[in-house]
């Protein structure tokens, strides 16, 4: 019988996944490859939000995309047709993605000649929020007819986030949806975050989006 | 919410854990759970049954999970209360300006091996 002995850990379990994220950060600023999550319910317009932003940088920057889902391919198939390399992640009933496996995803994508590599994260308002990709920024989408209170219900997303994009605008007519309080909402939880109110159905305000987008990219990806 | 993903995360750092301490065994589990932290902790024990009897290391082992009460902190007044009875809302004062103090952890305390 051997020895029985305590190993004392006290840490956080999210520790090891901040720290992989952390060396992966690092390593694609070395790389000059931005990485942008994209997170979202379900239903928010992720797939064409990214089309449109896609359309709208395809000519200055170069773009991969890599769509995480529980299972299917129904949204590789999507992007692919935007004519930028998509590759599909499955993560196997995973409720999100960690570091690792943001860094398996990026090999198997080959980042080394893009400027701009975008994860579109598992539908999913909770889980994600809480394991850091090793991204360069966090954006997440909310639709107006998800309600303008979803700031107070999942406030670590929204912590998180660079920026937040208000999907569906052009149905704001048809909808409860106060601007001013989601306003509020998002910069009680989070001061910093930029706010696009935009329509990938029209095209409307998805050039704020992107020019904000691409500053960011070209920032990051200076020496 | 994801009590099965967290699973995996635990077992992957206690195993490496194991291996800088080259330990055949691990018996027992010890987790920090706070009140108001995102994971349930009967999920997580269901989950944990189910995950452990994949991986060789952990056969048989225990999860032991220690609560942490949430606790409140009025900023209007200075009092604490229990996050959970009350909320955001200050039950002295009534007063908004509120913040958690402790009840968000989720941490790995220790690990019993052989």
């Amino acid at each position: 019988m051997s020895e029985v002995r305590i190993i004392e850990i006290k840490e956080s379990v999210f520790a090891d996944n901040d720290r992989q994220a952390d060396a992966l950060r690092r390593e694609l600023k070395s790389d000059k490859v931005f990485l942008m999550n994209l997170m979202s319910s379900p239903g928010s317009g992720k797939t064409t939000v990214l089309g449109r932003t896609i359309d709208g940088l395809k000519d200055r920057l170069r773009i991969g995309v890599m769509e995480a889902d529980i299972d299917s391919d129904v949204d590789a198939r999507t992007i692919a047709e935007t004519g930028v390399k998509a590759i599909q992640l499955h993560t196997g009933g995973m409720c999100h993605l960690d570091a690792e496996m943001t860094r398996q995803g990026l090999e198997a994508l080959d980042v080394r000649d893009l400027d701009l590599a975008i994860l579109e994260n598992v539908g999913n308002l909770v889980c994600p929020a809480e394991f850091d990709t090793g991204a360069s920024a966090n954006v997440m989408i909310l639709s107006v007819p998800e309600g303008h209170d979803k700031p107070l219900k999942y406030p670590l997303m929204f912590r998180v986030c660079d920026a937040v994009l208000i999907n569906k605008i052009d149905v704001l007519p048809y909808f409860d949806f106060d601007m001013e309080r989601v306003e509020e909402y998002i910069h009680m939880r989070n001061p910093d975050a930029k706010i696009f109110p935009v329509s990938a159905k029209t095209g409307e305000g998805m050039a704020a989006w992107t020019d904000w987008l691409e500053a960011r990219v070209r920032d990051w990806n200076e020496v | 919410m994801h009590e099965l993903g967290v699973t995996f995360h635990i077992m992957d750092y206690v195993e490496r854990v194991a291996e800088e301490n080259d330990v055949t065994r691990v018996n027992k589990v010890a987790l920090e759970l706070g009140e108001v932290s995102t994971v349930i902790e009967s999920y997580l024990h269901s989950c944990w049954k189910w995950a452990v009897a994949k991986r060789p290391l952990f056969t048989d082992c225990e999860l032991e999970v220690e609560t942490i009460p949430a606790v409140t902190f009025c900023e209007d007044c200075g009092k604490t209360y229990g996050t959970v009875a009350h909320g955001k809302t200050c039950p002295y004062c009534g007063g908004g300006n509120t913040f958690l103090i402790q009840g968000n952890e989720f941490n790995i305390k220790e690990i019993e091996v052989e």
